[in-house]
């Protein structure tokens, strides 16, 4: 039987804000347990949540940037559940009136452009993390997190593969990057993926009973673990079995989903208009106005890049998947005019150097005008490409300018015809019976004389005249 | 009945509490007494009236984004009934 996969995703992104949700304390990352509270986020009787304004200012952001409609007024609940990392007994979020629904982003699949729907974008707090003790029957709580502003993106059941699932992904992710509302950190836990993932009968209208899947930390195990639980629900169907709906958590060191069992029972978080808090009513000019501060987009930027700079759309593509190294290509083309061969070095040797070294392009120590110079140094001949790839080494390795290592090393590239030629002719006496074979047909030899020039001058001859004059001059 | 002994038993899970056979009959009976005072206001004709949930029709209460001092981890955890180190500490939940 054939199967077609229905995949949906919920994301939750931590915003970055400098304070928490409702009160002042800070949202910095890795301070001393339980030091970023206070008796609001402890979940102190008495106190009162106030929202932080950038909180919606940014959720308005993402959902302008994937063009779903902010509701005019929108407002929180209390999602009640007992679980040690959530002091208050219930989770501050948005039910019934979230922030804004109905929007979409755009996928390429197969060339083709198509749209995921995103059902929602709502605003809540953070939970508080749990440290298990492995010896003893305790657990330990950290609240520093709990209050940390949160936006759950829930996408509508469009994507049809874990492939195409791990694409929204990265282009939500990229989206939420280049607006600088959220870091994007998967391993620290800035940017989370739930998946809901069924399948039924090709051809059938209705969906089949889906699972949801937790615990996956990066892009690859979203489609791994994905990959998996179709395989599981196919062979399910297939044996005579049926599909549960429950949720499921990804064990990457076994590369399989397990069923969280404590949590079969349905939940039932009894929703209710959270009373301390008041509506929130987004009125048209403070729409025009976060609308003008958004930054130019993901696919708006590769299609700029395609169209200004002449690259191929892979490469554009490559370029822009990380707001940084966009802008350091674009400080590259800026400095030297030359957008093809900026490219080429940025998607060959640099983006090589950093994946080598895991390292970020904000890191890197070529600056951008360093590669911008190199490249005019080859453009005005002053070094060849060989030379550049040699040279690109050591300014990765030492973070010099490329005029200094060429200085350094004596590196200018040999043009003069006449040096180069007095060095072919030497060339020509010491190897007499490769230059017979030559002249007689054996036409692969040309190789050889080529090699031996850069041999002899130690890569330093400029290749277009050395082609140029062996051709001449082998021939007698 | 409003409410079924049932449904006692249930909230009373959902709330992680435990109730005897004794309290369960007497909370039933209580909750129906407070179910039937609360749906006097069932009687109000409330067509074209809009839901609402505050009394006073205040909106946009907003707080700026400025980081104040936390009250510190001692102070956090001085009304824990446990703690260690910096940490609350409570029974093992995994999930």
């Amino acid at each position: 039987m054939e199967f077609e996969t229905i995949i949906g995703l919920e994301v939750h992104a931590q915003l970055l804000t400098d304070t928490k949700i409702f009160c002042n304390c800070s949202t910095k990352f890795g301070g001393s347990p339980n030091s970023h509270t206070c008796p609001l986020c402890l979940g102190m009787p008495g106190v009162l949540p106030v929202l932080n304004k950038k909180v919606v200012e940014y959720a308005m952001k993402m959902s302008l940037a994937t063009n779903s409609n902010i509701n005019k007024s929108c407002s929180f609940a209390r999602k009640n559940y007992f679980y040690p990392d959530l002091p208050k007994g219930y989770q501050i979020s948005q039910y019934a009136y979230p922030l804004s629904e109905h929007g979409y982003i755009l996928l390429d699949v197969e060339g083709e452009q198509k749209k995921i729907g995103i059902t929602r974008i709502h605003m809540e707090e953070d939970a508080g993390k749990l440290v298990h003790d492995e010896h003893n029957p305790s657990s330990y709580v950290d609240l520093n997190r709990a209050g940390v502003p949160l936006i759950e993106i829930v996408s509508e059941p469009d994507m049809r593969s874990p492939a195409e699932a791990a694409d929204y992904l990265k282009r939500l992710h990229e989206i939420l990057v280049y607006l600088e509302i959220c870091d994007g950190n998967m391993e620290e836990g800035s940017f989370r993926c739930d998946a809901n993932v069924s399948i039924r009968p090709l051809g059938q209208k209705e969906f089949g009973t889906r699972t949801e899947l937790k615990n996956m930390n990066s892009f690859r195990n979203v489609q791994r673990a994905l990959e998996y639980e179709v395989k599981r629900q196919q062979y399910l169907v297939e044996n005579g079995g049926t599909v549960v709906q429950e949720t499921r958590l990804w064990d990457d060191a076994q590369g399989v989903t397990n069923s969280m069992r404590s949590k079969e029972e349905a939940h039932d978080y009894r929703y209710f208009p959270d009373p301390d808090l008041v509506p929130v009513i987004v009125d048209d000019a403070w729409i025009e106005k976060i609308r003008k501060e958004l930054p130019e987009l993901p696919l708006a930027r590769r299609q700029r890049f395609v169209s200004d700079y002449q690259i191929p759309a892979y490469d554009a593509s490559v370029l822009t998947a990380d707001k940084a190294l966009a802008d350091y290509f674009e400080e590259v083309v800026k400095l030297c005019s030359k957008p093809k061969a900026a490219s080429n070095w940025v998607m060959g040797d640099v983006l090589r150097f950093l994946n080598e070294e895991k390292r970020d392009i904000r890191n890197c120590p070529i600056t951008a005008q360093a590669l911008a110079e190199m490249i005019s140094l080859i453009e005005d001949g002053t070094i060849s490409g060989k030379m550049a790839k040699d040279i690109i080494d050591e300014m990765y390795k030492t973070g010099k300018s490329p005029r200094v290592i060429i200085a350094e090393k004596g590196m200018v590239q040999i043009t003069d015809e006449s040096a180069l030629a007095k060095t072919i002719q030497t060339i020509m006496d010491a190897n007499p019976n490769q230059l017979k074979d030559y002249r007689s047909g054996k036409e692969k030899l040309f190789g050889f004389f080529v090699g031996q020039v850069m041999k002899a001058t130690q890569g330093k001859a400029n290749p277009q005249k050395v082609n140029e004059l062996l051709k001449k001059m082998l021939v007698g | 009945m409003k409410i079924s002994s049932s449904e006692v038993e249930y909230v009373a899970h959902l709330a992680r509490l435990e109730i005897s056979e004794q309290e369960k009959e007497k909370f039933t009976f209580q909750l129906n007494d407070i179910l039937l005072y609360i749906g006097k206001l069932n009687e109000l004709n409330t067509q074209g009236v809009e839901p609402m949930s505050h009394a006073i029709a205040v909106t946009n209460a907003f707080r700026e984004d400025r980081v104040a001092d936390s009250i510190g981890t001692e102070k956090s955890l001085a009304n824990a009934p446990d703690a260690r180190g910096e940490f609350f500490r409570v029974p093992k939940v995994i999930d």
